[in-house]
């Protein structure tokens, strides 16, 4: 059998990688022509600001959530509870720091609220065999009440809270960079740490293209399972702990809402199939820049709000077109040679 | 006799000729003839991957042929799809209903022509049409009810009588009786017998053979994608027709073989005392040796498959005990891997393999899930061990990194074998090795099987091809009827030992 060399156009051409990126790469030069001073960074009170930076800084909670669900997709599932889990992981912050424990304590306990779900989720879907949009919209719809139950604990008329720690992982900065990229660097780190270093992430992905098959080859599918949604419960209880210490409130009612449908949009903008079997990391981070990225030029383009989500419906629309392969071979097809 | 000749004499109704059909990697029908009468029922057998399905849907149009000629009433036909077929008068009634549960018995019947006016419907016109359909096969249904409030019997016959037109000439029906007792498979069958009065051609598609001597007028049975013959059902005794089904001439590799049987004096590595599941398999016996092949023979639904998944915990047995040389087996895969059992499974596409996967990640998935999630197998050792097995096996494959579902059949199987082996295993069991690949495969893995046994592997075979049961093993268990009757050893291992077993004394 002999190996085919394709021409270098065509290998850029038939991979994954190249649209998300070159998408992204298209709205950043687009922002350049709308908005002049896009590109300037410049130091504000020992930081860095600017567009670039901002669309990094936003990012990161729906690019925290995209990591997770990644992951949970991968092994053919979906997690709708995200946002929800988020809200419960912020009013456990308003609730122990009311409690007056100590704030390294109470970044533990948010996260491990995350956990708590992921591993509610996970048991439902993997234990008891229950269908993954269904299992997760339970706690999708129940966890914002859980919430609201939280902040009544303490009374609940004032979930505003005061947390120099927690304020400074979310919205302070180290070295002139914002301290939140560095706790996405090294979540990011860790789960690709865990997932490639490890036999984790062929066994989830083993799981996700053929749970039976990876069964009789020895693959313990449903662990595998109930690991990819405890994974997404952390990493949505880190997006709830960033974004509630960035509103030094719990807000259960419209935190990070709709953020599952931005997180399974990075997904499968950085070539996930919602069909399971495989995962990559990088390209979903880069997946939840070209959502954050577009969001921001919508706004600086000063073109009226309504007209965000329709234009990042068409977008996302357009790279997805890119991506399938139907589509693909199209294009391909026109930088074949003539014979 | 008389009224026999008299069914069987009527025009050729369907010839279809020198019929090809390949998947890749997979000839499913190889230079297939099938003629089929006016009112007679044709059984048409064979074990799975026979080809009996991929002949239908040639047939209906569900499939198009590579080769070879269909003709309706000496006429040429073409069907494009399933819809021209049926507009021609041929109906097919698929194993698993075709009916929507939750609709009446009369939105059903009228799904595809409904009747009214201006778009809407007149439900009066409906059921008089729904009931002229069940009067056809003179059933009493309650049209107004749901079908899926009916018995699986009652939806069989539903079934039937929406495939049913005026102008039906052929029906084909698809395993009807796969989920019926004796009494509603009785009432299916005057149902047969008065289409066949009618003039309608039947092709009755089944693998219980008292069912085929039952109701069938002539018979055609199919193996591993050719035609072993048509006979009429009087002139071919069970024996002879299991022979049919399952028999092969052998090949150069197995004659070789066939000649030598070790005795079974090594260790005993596995014994199974009265493991069973209820409705699946009554319990049994049976212990592995090492470097022995026991051979696992029975027809189709007799229960192979389903030994080889208790053995393994993929079904959990509720009786007896599994007992392995250093202890008692787990009852689930997991732990059977651990203790040194590896399983192939029968079908490789929805139990062995992960199509989306490499062939080397699908090779080193056993291994890796033997030795846990945090011990990793580095990317080197994982490339060593797949060029290793690629080389081994003469996998064809450029390299490891292509995905296993772009390989053929035979190359797919060696990947399940590799993944078993590279597991380190000390009892294997294989569901059908050998079944839908080509020739040159066939041989090789036969052979590959042989020397892992003189390695001292304990090796559990089951196959549908006796001829090949009776080549490889040692030592062969023989199922009927989802229960094992026996063993035969030494010079007992005869293909016409083991059809005088499967065909049982009731003939």
């Amino acid at each position: 059998m002999k190996l085919i060399e394709q021409p270098f156009v065509r290998r850029i051409l038939n991979g994954r990688a190249i649209w998300p990126l070159l998408a992204l790469a298209v709205i950043l030069i687009a922002d350049g022509f709308i908005s002049p001073g896009f590109y300037e960074i410049r130091i504000v009170e020992g930081r860095l600001f600017g567009n670039l930076i901002d669309i990094l800084y936003r990012a990161v909670p729906t690019a925290l959530i995209a990591l997770g669900m990644a992951v949970v997709i991968g092994t053919r599932g979906i997690d709708l509870s995200v946002g929800s889990i988020a809200a419960i992981a912020g009013a456990m912050i308003a609730w122990r720091i009311q409690a007056g424990d100590p704030h390294g304590v109470v970044l533990l306990y948010a996260l491990g609220a995350g956990i708590l779900c992921g591993m509610w989720n996970g048991m439902l879907v993997a234990f008891l065999g229950i269908q993954p949009i269904i299992a997760t919209l339970i706690l999708m719809v129940s966890g914002r009440g859980i919430g609201m139950l939280i902040n009544l604990i303490y009374g609940g008329t004032d979930p505003s809270f005061q947390s120099d720690f927690l304020q400074w992982l979310s919205t302070g900065s180290i070295l002139f960079i914002p301290t939140r990229l560095y706790v996405f660097a090294v979540i990011f780190l860790l789960l690709w740490l865990v997932i490639r270093r490890t036999a984790l992430g062929l066994f989830v992905e083993a799981t996700g293209g053929n749970a039976a098959a990876s069964n009789l080859a020895g693959v313990n599918a449903k662990l595998i399972i109930f690991a990819a949604y405890l994974i997404c419960g952390l990493t949505a209880g880190w997006a709830g702990v960033i974004l509630t210490a960035d509103t030094h409130t719990s807000d259960p009612v419209s935190v990070a809402l709709y953020i599952e449908l931005d997180a399974i949009l990075a997904v499968v903008i950085g070539g996930g199939s919602l069909a399971g079997g495989r995962i990559y990391l990088g390209m979903t981070v880069i997946g939840a820049l070209v959502i954050q990225a577009l969001t921001t030029s919508i706004l600086i383009s000063g073109l009226p709000p309504e007209y965000n989500l329709i234009i990042k419906a068409l977008v996302v629309l357009f790279v997805l077109v890119l991506q399938s392969d139907n589509a693909r071979r199209g294009i391909v097809s026109k930088f074949r040679r003539s014979p | 006799m008389a009224i026999m000749k008299a069914n069987t004499a009527g025009a050729t109704r369907i010839a279809m000729r020198g019929i090809r059909k390949a998947y890749p990697g997979v000839l499913a029908l190889d230079d297939v003839d099938f003629e089929l009468h006016g009112g007679e029922i044709h059984a048409l057998l064979g074990e799975n991957g026979a080809g009996k399905s991929t002949l239908i849907k040639v047939l209906t149009g569900a499939l198009q042929r590579d080769r070879g000629e269909i003709m309706l009433d000496g006429e040429p036909v073409n069907f494009a799809k399933t819809g021209d077929a049926q507009d021609a008068g041929i109906s097919t009634v698929y194993q698993e209903v075709n009916l929507i549960p939750a609709m009446t018995v009369t939105q059903n019947l009228t799904l595809e022509k409904t009747h009214g006016r201006f778009g809407f419907i007149s439900w009066r016109k409906a059921r008089a049409q729904a009931q002229q359909k069940l009067d056809r096969l003179g059933l009493k249904v309650e049209l107004n009810r749901t079908v899926g409030s009916h018995s699986v019997a009652i939806q069989q016959m539903i079934a039937i009588a929406r495939a049913l037109d005026d102008d039906t000439k052929v029906l084909v029906l698809d395993e009807p009786t796969a989920s019926l007792d004796a009494d509603e498979t009785a009432a299916l069958f005057d149902v047969m017998r008065s289409l066949k009065a009618k003039g309608i051609a039947i092709v009755f598609i089944t693998h219980f053979l008292e069912q085929v001597y039952e109701v069938s007028d002539r018979i055609t049975v199919l193996r591993n994608g050719c035609k072993i013959g048509t006979s009429l059902i009087g002139d071919i005794n069970r024996q002879d027709l299991i022979a049919m089904m399952i028999g092969r001439d052998l090949g150069e590799v197995e004659e070789a073989f066939a000649g030598e049987r070790r005795d079974g004096s090594g260790e005993v590595v596995l014994t199974a005392e009265g493991v069973g599941r209820k409705r699946v398999l009554a319990p049994f016996d049976l212990t592995l040796r090492a470097g022995e092949v026991v051979g696992l023979s029975g027809l189709l639904g007799s229960g192979r498959t389903e030994l080889v998944k208790l053995i393994f915990g993929a079904l959990k047995h509720d009786s007896g005990t599994l007992k392995l040389a250093n202890g008692t087996a787990g009852n689930n895969p997991r732990a059977s891997l651990d203790a040194g059992i590896v399983l192939c499974p029968e079908d490789r596409k929805s139990e062995g393999l992960v199509g989306e996967l490499s062939v080397r990640e699908n090779i080193i998935l056993s291994m890796q899930a033997k030795r846990g999630w945090l011990r990793k197998v580095s990317r080197a050792e994982q490339e060593k061990i797949a060029d290793e097995m690629i080389r081994a096996l003469a996998i064809a494959t450029p390299d490891g990194e292509k995905l296993v579902r772009q390989l053929s059949g035979g190359n797919q199987q060696k990947v399940v074998l590799a993944r078993a082996l590279a597991s380190s295993p000390r009892i294997m069991l294989l569901d059908e090795p050998t079944r839908g690949i080509d020739v040159g495969a066939h041989a090789e893995i036969l052979t590959l099987i042989r020397t892992l046994c003189e390695d001292g592997l304990a090796l559990l075979v089951a196959s549908s091809e006796i001829d090949e049961v009776v080549a490889s093993s040692d030592r062969v268990a023989v199922l009927r009827d989802r229960r094992k009757i026996g063993e035969l050893t030494g010079e007992d291992i005869t293909r016409d030992k083991i059809v005088t077993m499967i065909a049982g004394d009731n003939l």
